[in-house]
Order: C-alpha cells, then sequence, then structure tokens
C-alpha cells in the first residue's frame, strides 16, 4: 500500500529550499532592498539603519549627504531599536546604526560588529495629551490618577525603560491601561483620544505638529536617553560610512536634530 | 490475472512528477521555518522559561479569546454565510466583497479602523460609553472584538462555500414535510453543512490565536487583559529572541495538538 | 379531498397550461416525454414552482396562495432525498415533529410507519446503508407520515433496477390504494403509470394531449409518443365507410367511420413479403427497410413508405426472408387486425 519514491524526489526540494537559505546568508533578508550588487557601485551606497524616532530628522540629513556627495545615494532602515540590532547580529548588511539607547547598541558592540560609538543626541520624555487635555493632566502626578486612562511603552522599548525610571525618580505608581510595543504606537493611542496622556519622547510631540499637546516635566531629567551612533565594523560602503557619522555629529547634523526636539549630549 | 489486478490497483496511484516535485518543495518550504525554531529553542532552559507565570497567563488569555471570538464569529458569520447563500437581494456582490475586506486589510489598519468606530471616540464607541458605560479598547473584550473582526471572514466564506455546495432539494424536501424557514435551516442545512462550519471554524480560531495587528492596535497590550501570546512574542523579541522562540513553540504545540484533534473528530468525517 | 388544478407556468422558452382534477382516493399519473412539463407541474402543486396564472384548490380550499409547508402534501421525490444524517426513523418522523407532535409521539407514528412499509428492523439505518427499495419505502413513509390529503410522487421508481421495481411497485400499488387522499404521480415508464394509476393524464409540450383510463389510452392513442408507449403504429387519416385513407394509402378496417379517424395496429399484425404476394390481399404496400433492430424475443423492422411503420418478426423469419436495411419488400396487415376510431 505504502508508495515508494526514489530519494531524490525528497532530497531534491530540501535541497533547493537550503540552496536558498544558502543564499540568503550572503544577502539577508529584512534589507534585501539595500543590498548592492556590485563593488564599484556599493561605494556609492550608504545604507543608515536608525531608531525610528529618527525617522524625519534622518532623512532630511541623507538628503545633505547626497547632495555633498553627488552620486551617493543613502539608505534608511527605520524602525525599533532591539529589531535592528538583531538584524545587525544575523548579518544585515548595514554601514551605519543610530540607536535610541546603549543598551541596543551594545549589543552590536558586544558582537564585535562596532567599536567606540559616540553619544549624538539625548532625548526627554514628556507627557503627551490629546490637544484638548480631557482629563486636565498638567504635570506628572496627574497620571497617577486611577480616573486617567495612561498608555506607556513597553519596558522592553528604550521609550518603555525611561518611563519606568521617571516614574521610579517621581516615586508615583502608575497603572497604565496599555504597554504599547513602540512609540509611534503609543503616541498613536493618544491623538485618537484613547488615552488621556502618555509618555512618549519630546521629538515625538514635536513630530505629531500640534496633533498632540506635550508637557515637559521635570523628572524627564532622570530618564534621559542617549542616542550613539557608530560606522559598523564590516560596513560595506567603507569610508562613506564615516562620512555619514561625521555629518551626524557636525555643526549641520546638530542643528536638524536639534530643530526635530532632540538635545544635544 | 494477479499480475494485471496489481498493475490495476498501483498505477493510478504514482503522482506525476510535475505535481509531486514542487508539493514537497511546498511542504520544505513550509516545515523548515518550524524545524529553524526547533533547532534554536534553548532546551535546557525550556522547562524554567515555560514555569514562568506569564507564559501561562498569556496562554489562557489566547485560547480564551480565541475561543470566544471564534463563538461569536459562529453566532454572526453563519447567519451571514446563509444571507450570502440563499438569499438574492441588491448589492450581494457588494456585500460579498465587503465581507473580506478583513482578509486583505493589514491587521493594524483593521485595529485603526476598529479605533475609529469602536474607540473612546468613535462613532459607536462614544455611545457606548455614554449610554452604558463600556469601552472596548484596553479589555478583554476588545481583544475579542479584534480577533473576530479578522477571523470572522474565514469562518464566513468558508461556510457560504459550503452552502452553495449543498444540495437544495433536501431543503425542499424539508418544506414539503411541513418544515418551517428556520426549523429547514436547524434541522436539514445546518447539519449537512457541518463540516464546512466546522473547518471554517477551526481556521476561524486558528487565525483569531495567531491575532496580532488588530489586537495590539485596538485592545492595547497589558499583561493579562490583553496581552495574548503573539503580543508576548513580538515584545520578548524585543529583548530575549529565546523567549519568543519558546512562547512561539508553546503556541504552536497547542494549536497542533487541538486543531488535529478535531479534525480527526469532524473534518474527515464523510 | 378533491383536486382541482389550473397550471400555468411561463418560462422564457416553455410554458405549462393544463387542467388537473383529480378525485378522493383516485391515483393519476403524469406521463410524458422528459421535458414535457410533468415534474414542473407536480413542483407547482407541491409549491416549489410559482404558478404563473391559475389556481389550486384542494376540497374547496385555495391551496396556491400557501407556503409548501403549509400546504397539506405528501412527496416522494425522485432520488428520495432521504436526510442523511438522520435514521429511517427520524427521517419519518420529521414531518409529525414540524406539524409540532412531541418527539416520543413522532416517532411512535414513524415507526408504525415503518413497520407498514415492512421497515421496521432498519429504524436505525442511516438513508446511506439502505438499500435502493428501502430508501423508497422510507420516503414513501416519510411522505405519508404528514397525514396529507395530497400525495406527490415523482418517478418513484426510476431510480430501481429492473429487478426491485417489480417488487416495489406491485407493493407501492397496495399503498396507494390504501390512502385515501388525492395522488398524482409523474412517470415515463408506461408500465408503472398502468400499473399504479387510475388515470393517465399524458403531457407533451406542456400541455395535455390525452387522458383516460389506462386500458383506454393503451387501446386508443392519440399522439405518436402514447403509441410509441404502447407499442402500435398509428395513423391518422379521413375514413369513409370501411376505409381509411392515410396519406396515399387506402387501409381497410373492421370498423366503419366517416371523417377524421385514427388507425392503429400492433407491429406483429405487420406481415413482410420479399416479392408481391399472390391473392393480393387488401392492406398491402410497398416499403423500404430502414432499419432492423431486436425488440424483446422479436426483431423490429422499420419501414418507410406510404406509411411509417413497425413490423414485429421472428428471428426465424428474418433469416429466412434474408432482410436487410436499404431493400425494398411488401407490407401487409389484415383488416381484422387494425382498429380504428374517430379523431
Amino acid at each position: 500500500m505504502s508508495r515508494r519514491f526514489p530519494r531524490w524526489t525528497v532530497a531534491l526540494p530540501v535541497a533547493l529550499v537550503l540552496g536558498l537559505a544558502g543564499c540568503g546568508s550572503a544577502a539577508p533578508a529584512g534589507s534585501a532592498a539595500a543590498t548592492p550588487a556590485g563593488g564599484a557601485e556599493r561605494a556609492k551606497e550608504v545604507t543608515v539603519f536608525a531608531a525610528a524616532s529618527l525617522t524625519g530628522a534622518f532623512t532630511a540629513l541623507g538628503q545633505h549627504f547626497e547632495a555633498a556627495h553627488p552620486g551617493t545615494s543613502v539608505k534608511f532602515n527605520f524602525g525599533s531599536s532591539a529589531t535592528l540590532a538583531q538584524q545587525i547580529a544575523q548579518g544585515a548588511p548595514a554601514d551605519v546604526f543610530a540607536a535610541a539607547s546603549p543598551a541596543t547598541m551594545k549589543t552590536v558592540t558586544d558582537a564585535s560588529l562596532a567599536s567606540s560609538p559616540t553619544t549624538f543626541v539625548r532625548n526627554k520624555l514628556q507627557i503627551a495629551v490629546p490637544s484638548d487635555n480631557p482629563a486636565k493632566v498638567d504635570e506628572l502626578k496627574d497620571l497617577a490618577d486611577p480616573k486617567v486612562k495612561v498608555a506607556l511603552c513597553a519596558e522592553q522599548v528604550p521609550c518603555g525603560a525611561a518611563a519606568v525610571k521617571a516614574l521610579g525618580a517621581a516615586g508615583l505608581k502608575v497603572k497604565p491601561v496599555t504597554l504599547e510595543q513602540d512609540v509611534k504606537a503609543t503616541l498613536t493611542k493618544v491623538e485618537l483620544g484613547e488615552v488621556d496622556a502618555a509618555l512618549v519622547y519630546r521629538t515625538d510631540v514635536i513630530a505629531s505638529a500640534g496633533k498632540v499637546q506635550g508637557i515637559a516635566f521635570p523628572e524627564a531629567d532622570k530618564a534621559i536617553n542617549d542616542y550613539p551612533i557608530a560606522a559598523l565594523a564590516k560596513a560595506p560602503a567603507g569610508e562613506l560610512a564615516q562620512q555619514f557619522v561625521g555629518l551626524v555629529l557636525s555643526p549641520q547634523g546638530r542643528d536638524v536634530l536639534t530643530k526635530a526636539g532632540f538635545e544635544a549630549p | 490475472m494477479g499480475a494485471a489486478t496489481e498493475h490495476h490497483r498501483t498505477a493510478p496511484a504514482r503522482p506525476p512528477w510535475v505535481l509531486l516535485v514542487p508539493a514537497l518543495a511546498g511542504l520544505a518550504f513550509l516545515v523548515l521555518p518550524l524545524a529553524g525554531l526547533l533547532v534554536r529553542a534553548p532546551w535546557s532552559t525550556l522547562p524554567a522559561r515555560l514555569a514562568e507565570p506569564y507564559v501561562l497567563e498569556a496562554l489562557r488569555l489566547s485560547l480564551v479569546t480565541a475561543t470566544i471570538a471564534t463563538a461569536m464569529s459562529l453566532l454572526l458569520g453563519v447567519p451571514l454565510a446563509w444571507l450570502l447563500a440563499r438569499t438574492d437581494f441588491p448589492g450581494r456582490r457588494l456585500v460579498r466583497a465587503l465581507v473580506t475586506v478583513p482578509l486583505v486589510l493589514p491587521p493594524v489598519v483593521g485595529g485603526v479602523a476598529l479605533l475609529l468606530v469602536l474607540g473612546r471616540r468613535g462613532l459607536v464607541g462614544q455611545w457606548l460609553e455614554s449610554a452604558f458605560g463600556i469601552t472596548l479598547p484596553f479589555t478583554t473584550a476588545g481583544v475579542v472584538v479584534a480577533e473576530a473582526f479578522v477571523a470572522m471572514p474565514f469562518l464566513v466564506i468558508s461556510v457560504e462555500g459550503a452552502l452553495r455546495a449543498a444540495d437544495r432539494r433536501y431543503e425542499e424536501a424539508a418544506a414539503t414535510l411541513g418544515a418551517s424557514r428556520w426549523t429547514v435551516f436547524r434541522r436539514v442545512t445546518l447539519p449537512m453543512v457541518m463540516p464546512g462550519v466546522v473547518a471554517g471554524a477551526v481556521l476561524c480560531w486558528a487565525r483569531a490565536l495567531g491575532e496580532f495587528g488588530a489586537t495590539i492596535t485596538f485592545a492595547g497590550n497589558f499583561p493579562g487583559t490583553t496581552r495574548t501570546m503573539p503580543l508576548a512574542v513580538y515584545l520578548a523579541l524585543e529583548t530575549e529572541p529565546e523567549a519568543a522562540i519558546v512562547l512561539s513553540l508553546v503556541l504552536l504545540a497547542v494549536s497542533v495538538v487541538i486543531l488535529a484533534s478535531l479534525r480527526d473528530r469532524w473534518v474527515s468525517a464523510p | 379531498m378533491t383536486l382541482h388544478a389550473r397550471l400555468v407556468v411561463t418560462r422564457p422558452a416553455f410554458t405549462l397550461d393544463l387542467d388537473l382534477d383529480v378525485a378522493a382516493g383516485e391515483v393519476v399519473a403524469l406521463l410524458g416525454p422528459n421535458g414535457a412539463g410533468k415534474t414542473t407541474a407536480l413542483r407547482a402543486l407541491a409549491g416549489l414552482v410559482p404558478l404563473s396564472e391559475g389556481e389550486i384548490v384542494l376540497d374547496g380550499h385555495p391551496m396556491h396562495t400557501l407556503a409548501p409547508e403549509q400546504r397539506p402534501i405528501g412527496m416522494v421525490f425522485q432520488d428520495y432525498l432521504l436526510f442523511p444524517h438522520l435514521s429511517a426513523l427520524d427521517n419519518v418522523a420529521f414531518g409529525p415533529r414540524c406539524q409540532g407532535a412531541s418527539k416520543a409521539e413522532a416517532r411512535r407514528t414513524a415507526a408504525a410507519l415503518l413497520e407498514r412499509v415492512g421497515l421496521a428492523d432498519r429504524a436505525a439505518a442511516r438513508p446511506r446503508q439502505l438499500s435502493g427499495g428501502q430508501a423508497q419505502r422510507v420516503a414513501l413513509a416519510r411522505a405519508l407520515a404528514v397525514r396529507p390529503d395530497l400525495l406527490l410522487l415523482d418517478e418513484p421508481l426510476a431510480a430501481l433496477d429492473a429487478h426491485t421495481r417489480l417488487g416495489v411497485r406491485s407493493e407501492l400499488r397496495r399503498h396507494l390504494a390504501d390512502f385515501g387522499g388525492a395522488t398524482v404521480l409523474v412517470t415515463h415508464d408506461p408500465l408503472d403509470a398502468m400499473v399504479l394509476a387510475d388515470r393517465l393524464v399524458v403531457i407533451e409540450d406542456g400541455a395535455i394531449v390525452q387522458q383516460g383510463a389506462p386500458a383506454e389510452v393503451a387501446r386508443h392513442p392519440r399522439t405518436d409518443y402514447v403509441a410509441r408507449l404502447v407499442g402500435l403504429n398509428l395513423y391518422r387519416g379521413l375514413a369513409d365507410g370501411p376505409r381509411v385513407k392515410v396519406g396515399e394509402l387506402l387501409i381497410s378496417t373492421s370498423e366503419r367511420l366517416e371523417g377524421a379517424a385514427f388507425v392503429a395496429f400492433p407491429p406483429a399484425a405487420v406481415a413482410l413479403y420479399r416479392s408481391r404476394p399472390d391473392g393480393s390481399p387488401r392492406n398491402l404496400w410497398e416499403a423500404r427497410i430502414d432499419g432492423i433492430e431486436r425488440h424483446g424475443d422479436n426483431v423490429r423492422v422499420h419501414l418507410e413508405g406510404p406509411v411509417t411503420a413497425f413490423a414485429d418478426i421472428t428471428p426465424a423469419a428474418l433469416a429466412e426472408l434474408d432482410l436487410a436495411p436499404g431493400q425494398t419488400i411488401w407490407a401487409s396487415v389484415k383488416a381484422t387486425e387494425t382498429h380504428a376510431y374517430p379523431a
């Protein structure tokens, strides 16, 4: 009753899939679009993995860089710092990594994929409330009121760790209704009025262009996030990677980042 | 004579290479990532990780919400499928297309859409809160709503297909025996399309169990109330990929066991 | 429980239009070729096909305005349509349950009916475990269980093999005789119709072409379809005393008629000759053989000529005459073997 197939019928598809996987390790997924083919062309392209909160500022800097280096293009992969760090650790062909926390950068430096990162900006938390501020929040301790619905980032992501630190410094116990997976999702809940308040970065409040209102609070100074940047050791773009990091650290770079709400370290 | 019978028995059973090779490649494609998870699983620390209370909490929440979402889909989806399959009304094609919207909509967008309607400031949500004091976002009920929104189309499509394939003359026979339309549906139509309903419910349940995007967007993410397994997996991935693998394996094992046992009992019945 | 119906169903390429009266206890068979509209008529009586026009009145009460489930009918479908997920007993109990009987009561009724059709021991069986004949009997029991005033049977024996059919047919006849209401059955098999029905209604192209008692219809067919069913050669002509003129041929008959008339004779009454027979009997014509086929124990020869006719001869006669298609031969029928009646 049992059917018999020659052994190669099983071996072939397995080999096929394994073969694809083999190609994959040379050009891993997740950044396939950023993979250049030839060596000459490779020097003309810089691939930057950057924390999602840097989206606006870095996109502007990318244009400056391309203007200053004709024929060069800058490609970005914005996302959660932790995810980006893992992609780099799994061999994604990135040239520059700009993380939202030293901890995520450490994943990369520990794997000897980058050395001596530089802190280039700092980001501070603010209380974000819907533009009409329905719960009349105006300082951090208002968040401890059980009638106020609060969204925080999950502790596993940098903005969540910062929130825990700030609330701890203020000696407050806040029971959030949700722990969002990233700062943008947290901000969305405020924009839609689903929560009365959230702790997000000052830069996110500025990027939201008036859809939410930001309230600064003194305890934010206890939970400042340092953003480190590093050119990666195996950067396919080589020298250009260093040049991009140079631009970010330059006065021009600082100017763009400050406008986006970041502070100088 | 014997040889002839033998030949007759085996010859039609041999599948052509053209089908066999891609079929096996497809199988490998689907199964190898699973093998990847198994290979990379931290087997030595597995028992300790599984014993952590948050794992059980998330698993229980996932099973409960997926099951309630499936029940809700059955309650609303089977009548909807019947309406689509058995009645003719203007715009039926359009309605059918709309039913499948959650299938193509990125779940995160579905979550935002749910917020816009059922959220605190949403069209219906506003009224729900002022009239009944009910808010769905950030509640376990919200998880059920998000899961049902994404998973119900699987049930509707499956049941509608079964209804269309069913022989309607049995319903006529029931009518000549004095059965009202409701009795016909309950005692003849439903039992006859039961395999389709079960298959649809199984698909629906599996989809609800794995739901991530709409849930995290609409219901948020809080341990014990809204953090289902997929959300726990995603968060674990941020800091502890090994924990994420463990959680995924748990989800996988539970669903495989449940689906396999259901399949034997229901779906393979003739 | 008398039925009076005028059924009009209009479809793009087809119109059904017939009057039907069935007395209490009477069994009427709707007989006709495929596509004649017999099943449509039956479904219209059941309410499964809407009437374009007309009425259905049962015992003075209009029924055509009611939904199928409200009509006092029982129906046996061509392939029985027993609910596959229910046992034989529950299939039969289905109707009484719908009529409001308790579960126990419905099952008692069902068990009694299964007993009556001789299937008490198969009560627990699922439809797919039943033989064709058993399924037919369960379907009949199911239809009778609702105690209908009007019983409708759609090709009740068509799904059975020849052997089973014989037994089921005579049994069905017995049950129909016991049934006090009006019965309408649809069939394309003349034998079923003759055995089961008190009256035949022959339908062609959506209209009644002939009706009457089975023996009457069998003796006096009025269309080619009916003539073929009952196995007669049939011609329409003009009678003038003992002769009927059919086309060019003058057929002598035993009856004397005037005006439009039918002449019928059985194929076995036709004698064939290789050459013109001596003594020139009456009703002799020259014909060409169009085809030869087996017909029961005999051989049927298709004849073309002044009239189209079938002739049944023995295989021995076929060999002796050495007949083959295309040959020209002589055919004759004795006047005493013909039968003429007014058209």
